[in-house]
């Protein structure tokens, strides 16, 4: 099959794209980066995703699938440039998919659509409507994105759309808002919290992608790896240390000391768990993890082991 | 496992069947060492300070889902701490009874991090769902936080029950075993709900005793566990059929609060002829 990714060369994308080249699809890449190792059979095209060059790229390689991955946190882009990748984006995938006749586009979305927050219940079924969003300005744009692809399912039903939440990734890569959160030595944590995190490896991403990819399926899925665990194992599995501050504390001290810059409710998700069910997908697609969280975790260790002082 | 962890607990958690994950918590966050060190420190409570007696803890299921319905007794949350001690110390083998918990805890440091990890989730009906289709047992107070208010002379009665519980129990197949639990009233013999105090302490309220601060008295408590209840049906009936469910539910604590009160009420009687007897005997040496 002929599969076009867009973001190919951010770290996750790359796993992917080699991924479905080993498993013989053809793969034809998007990415405003550049993706100089790229071996011979990916088919690069260094442009933005909104442009015309980009549509040029779906009219002459006429691509089967498309896998969008081209969204951006708020650790990557500022608002404005967020609210463009990530909604103009988005509109620019489906638009082209939609005229070039693709008939398979599957977006890669977040598990923290769900939201963190005291009142929200562990485990999030596809069916919840994304209540933190009015607590975390900083996640709209992923939102909206992730509702705008879904609207794809009806606006344009003779194309398959499947919209995936995706937990964290952890692993080689060091890649994502997880694996940068705990980069370095000395972790902060909120003192009297202890979420469950939920990750999983670039591999199992990669896997859950062909998945999808081959069952076609249509509708919105959670995908995740193996079971969360709280953030104090998670910081010390992965050979770190934490710190705890008090709450009042932490909001003070945000971007400075070498405390990580985060918006103010970002530390929503520090309190308190984004968990997801993914039973759903998992049955439609018969895919299955194949990393535990110790090797997740073990991976990342390796790559960014802390040294020693 | 903490030095100070005793060897029946030790025994007991390894009697439960949760699936532990390779770091020792379970898929919902709830960790093995935190349930030895809770039920470390709530043992002498259980045996000793409040010395509980259990009461047909058999008709509570031995696996599988159910729901353990009862009544609030006391002003802080000894009922439901005694009621989870009495499943894991006078149930054999033992279970996790996982209460739900009112909202306001999942805000307060410690308190949030604590009760998630000994298995007490926020009090949502996803989470009551999930906990039951996943074959736990869940506990559940209908009465809510207006039952925990209840002052010292309302102590044996019940007020108003919610709906939503038997709508549950009925969507997910599960038995209700209503349950009586008596003394927490006068263990926190609360005069009086301090609400401005707690709202500044980010609770409901503080109650108040006597004494002022609501430490509880070491007073004998009692749980009895009643026949299970079926209820047939989706959980979508109309509120005039939920209704007479609930008042089954409610009528069969009711009789149980009632037995167990005249049981205290003997009790306490024959004690006090005793001592009286027994001080008159002495020659009036008190």
């Amino acid at each position: 099959m002929k599969i076009l990714i867009t973001g190919i060369a951010g770290a996750t994308g790359r796993v992917v794209a080699l991924h479905l080249l080993e498993a013989g699809h053809e793969i034809v890449g998007i990415d405003k980066r550049s993706f100089a190792d790229a071996p011979d059979g990916i088919e690069m095209h260094r442009v933005d995703i909104r442009s015309r060059p980009a549509e040029d790229v779906f009219r002459t390689t006429q691509p089967e699938a498309v896998v969008h991955m081209a969204t951006v946190t708020h650790l990557v882009a500022r608002s404005e440039d967020r609210y463009r990748i990530n909604l103009g984006g988005t509109r620019a995938v489906f638009d082209f998919s939609h005229r070039y006749g693709v008939k398979h586009v599957v977006f890669v979305g977040r598990h923290t659509y769900y939201g963190a927050g005291p009142e929200s219940p562990l485990y999030h079924t596809e069916d919840e409507p994304p209540t933190a969003v009015g607590s975390f300005p900083e996640l709209a744009d992923l939102v909206a994105a992730d509702l705008y692809a879904g609207s794809a399912l009806w606006r344009m039903p003779d194309m398959t759309t499947t919209v995936l939440r995706m937990v964290y990734t952890l692993g080689g890569t060091g890649h994502g808002t997880l694996a940068s959160f705990i980069r370095g030595p000395r972790v902060p944590r909120i003192l009297g919290f202890d979420p469950l995190f939920q990750f999983m490896h670039e591999k199992d991403v990669a896997g859950a992608l062909e998945c999808a990819l081959k069952a076609r399926i249509r509708g919105v899925y959670n995908v995740a790896g193996p079971p969360p665990v709280p953030l104090s194992t998670l910081i010390e599995q992965t050979g770190r240390s934490s710190f705890a501050l008090p709450e009042m504390a932490y909001r003070l001290a945000l971007g400075r000391f070498g405390l990580p810059k985060l918006p103010a409710a970002a530390l929503h998700h520090i309190k308190h768990p984004v968990v997801i069910d993914d039973r759903a997908f998992r049955n439609a697609t018969g895919y299955q993890h194949k990393i535990s969280e110790a090797e997740a975790m073990r991976d990342y260790k390796n790559a960014f082991p802390v040294a020693l002082r | 496992m903490a030095a100070f962890v005793s060897r029946e607990v030790e025994r007991r958690i390894e009697a439960l069947e949760i699936p532990w994950g390779p770091f020792g918590v379970d898929p919902y966050g709830v960790s093995r060492k935190h349930l030895a060190v809770g039920f470390s420190m709530a043992e002498p409570f259980f045996k000793h300070y409040f010395s509980v007696k259990v009461l047909g803890a058999e008709n509570v299921p031995a696996r599988g889902r159910a729901m353990l319905v009862g009544n609030h007794s006391g002003g802080i949350a000894i009922d439901g701490m005694m009621v989870i001690a009495s499943m894991f110390f006078a149930k054999n083998p033992p279970r996790l009874a996982q209460g739900m918990v009112e909202k306001f805890m999942n805000r307060v440091p410690f308190a949030s991090m604590l009760t998630g990890k000994l298995g007490q989730f926020t009090g949502l009906p996803e989470h009551c769902i999930r906990l039951l289709e996943d074959e736990r047992l869940l506990m559940v107070f209908p009465e809510g936080a207006r039952g925990t208010a209840k002052l010292y002379r309302e102590r044996y009665d019940l007020v108003r029950f919610g709906t939503g519980f038997v709508r549950l129990a009925m969507r997910t197949q599960s038995p209700i075993i209503p349950f009586a639990f008596l003394g927490g009233g006068a263990a926190v013999p609360s005069i009086y709900n301090a609400v401005g105090l707690g709202r500044l302490l980010g609770m409901p309220y503080v109650p108040i005793t006597p004494y002022g601060m609501p430490i509880p008295l070491p007073v004998k408590l009692e749980v009895e566990y009643g026949e299970p209840l079926v209820f047939q049906g989706t959980g979508a009936e109309a509120d005039t059929v939920i209704e007479g469910y609930v008042e089954q539910v409610r009528t069969s604590i009711m009789a149980m609060i009632e037995r167990g009160r005249q049981r205290r009420e003997n009790f306490a009687e024959q004690t006090l002829k005793q001592f009286r007897a027994g001080s008159n005997g002495n020659g009036g040496a008190s």
